[in-house]
């Protein structure tokens, strides 16, 4: 693998081998020296435009386990705000010497734009752009869908043939939700997309995933798991339900609908919660709930990126 | 490419049995005794030893496997390999006498990598090397314990251990590379 970009053009052979390369990971992760030599004297760049706290810490974990050198870029503060295009950006870090750039930016394509210029050699992981994707996120999900489904030692090579996957709230600013849809579809699993009518995007007939406005419906099909997404804030500029009391009674995780879920159910929120809005603090809190799972995997699957994007030799440099 | 047949089945039993015997008696019995294979073939060649180590001590070997792949220092310079998984038994390492099992002993540097790998997981009392073919050429200080066979080879040679568990018959065979 050259880039990690997006899931939509992901191989399922890919992911799996993603996933798979994750558990020995995760396994290393288990241990009292949890350091690897793997990648020493390589560099990390986390190019993150956007704020970030879980995404960027687990990157910089991922990456210092694996021995790489971790350099941390913030858009606040630095040139950027000077005004800085992301093509000077970019030949800085390629003069640094960087090995791979970790981007995170508010521009759909950003680093697509990155991949494909040749201003800089690295490799690049999206660590989400715009609404468009946010491939890591969706990886560990699956991979933390596949551990309690499966069981954690009987996962490698198994994909999530026939689990049914609701993904509830914000699908149309989410980049969780995309990444999600078509990594879930390529493993065989069955989505459910439920939202508000006015938070889904146009154009959404055409996803692999069907659609739903009424939470308490496709509850009722007893799901395997239900993937709460974070009401974004910063981009609820419009009015895209009355109030928060309204969204939270109609498609929030509270406790009654928690107690309705049966078997081995479980809940996922990909962080941070608005605990009481999207999901209750019961919900959050109960054994259903794969929220602190999630960050583990989270590590796991980045080292997993990392080490597929960062070792072996270049197929061009052959 | 003509493949000569270096070892047969009964060769590579006979040269199990003996090894298993010899790490008996260095190890005076089979008390804190970890056998590590590292994969792929070595993993076979581990479980066969522990079973025979069980059979002529009466005294259970605990065995599993340990992936170097982590730990190459050829990572930058080969196609990317998939880790396997490594499985260390539940006591442990820490004070034990591990015996690392492989299929061929060639330039050292995998072995090299298997001891950075120990010393992430802990801290044996001693370690040993068992093969089932030496075959020389070696780039690095590192010698073997418990050799199945001795066998001098050029360079150009491609020597290649089969085993019953995935090629379906035990042998080995040499032959000159393309």
């Amino acid at each position: 693998m050259r880039h990690l970009l997006d899931t939509r053009t992901l191989s399922r052979a890919d992911a799996l081998n993603i996933l798979d390369v994750a558990e020995d990971m995760a396994d290393t992760q288990l241990r009292e020296v949890k350091k690897l030599p793997t990648l020493r004297g390589k560099t990390v760049v986390n190019l993150f435009f956007e704020d970030s706290t879980r995404t960027r810490i687990s990157f910089e974990a991922a990456a210092k386990r694996l021995s790489a050198d971790v350099i941390n870029f913030s858009a606040k503060g630095s040139s950027v705000s000077k005004g800085e295009s992301l093509k000077d950006t970019a030949q800085t870090l390629a003069a640094i010497g960087a090995d791979a750039v970790v981007i995170r930016h508010g521009a759909s394509g950003a680093p697509h734009t990155l991949a494909a210029s040749g201003w800089i050699d690295a490799g690049i992981l999206n660590a989400g752009d715009g609404t468009h994707e946010h491939p890591t996120q969706a990886l560990l999900d699956a991979f933390t869908m596949r551990r309690r489904i499966h069981g954690a030692g009987a996962s490698r090579g198994r994909d999530l043939d026939g689990v049914h996957v609701v993904i509830v709230g914000d699908i149309l600013h989410s980049r969780v939700a995309r990444s999600n849809v078509w990594l879930l579809a390529s493993l065989g699993a069955q989505v459910t997309l439920v939202a508000p009518p006015t938070l889904l995007p146009v154009g959404i007939e055409g996803w692999p995933a069907t659609v739903s406005y009424d939470l308490d419906v496709v509850l009722a099909e007893n799901p395997d798991v239900v993937m709460m997404l974070r009401i974004q804030g910063e981009r609820m500029h419009d009015a895209f339900f009355p109030n928060s009391r309204e969204y939270s009674r109609r498609w929030g995780l509270d406790d009654e609908r928690l107690a309705r879920l049966t078997g081995d159910s479980i809940v996922m929120h990909p962080g941070p919660m608005n605990r009481g809005l999207e999901i209750s603090s019961g919900a959050a809190d109960s054994p259903r709930s794969t929220v602190l799972e999630q960050v583990s995997s989270g590590v796991s699957v980045r080292m997993a990126a990392l080490y597929l994007l960062l070792s072996g030799e270049r197929e061009d440099q052959r | 490419m003509s493949a000569r047949i270096v070892l047969q089945q009964a060769d590579i039993s006979r040269a199990l049995t003996r090894i298993a015997h010899e790490i008996l008696e260095s190890n005076r019995g089979a008390g804190d005794l970890v056998l590590l294979g590292i994969p792929t073939r070595g993993v076979y060649l581990a479980a066969r030893l522990a079973a025979l180590l069980e059979e002529f001590s009466g005294q259970e070997v605990p065995v599993g496997s340990l992936d170097i792949t982590m730990y190459r220092d050829d990572l930058g310079r080969i196609p990317t390999r998939s880790p396997r998984p490594t499985s260390i038994p539940a006591g442990g390492i820490d004070g034990k006498t591990v015996i690392l099992a492989d299929d061929v002993l060639y330039s050292g540097r995998t072995i090299r990598a298997a001891l950075d790998a120990l010393g992430d997981i802990g801290r044996p009392r001693a370690v040993r090397l068992a093969t089932l073919v030496d075959r020389g050429h070696r780039e690095l200080p590192i010698r073997p314990d418990f050799v199945g066979k001795n066998l001098p080879s050029s360079k150009s040679e491609r020597i290649n251990v089969e085993l019953v568990e995935i090629d379906g018959e035990d042998r080995v065979t040499i032959g000159e590379t393309l």
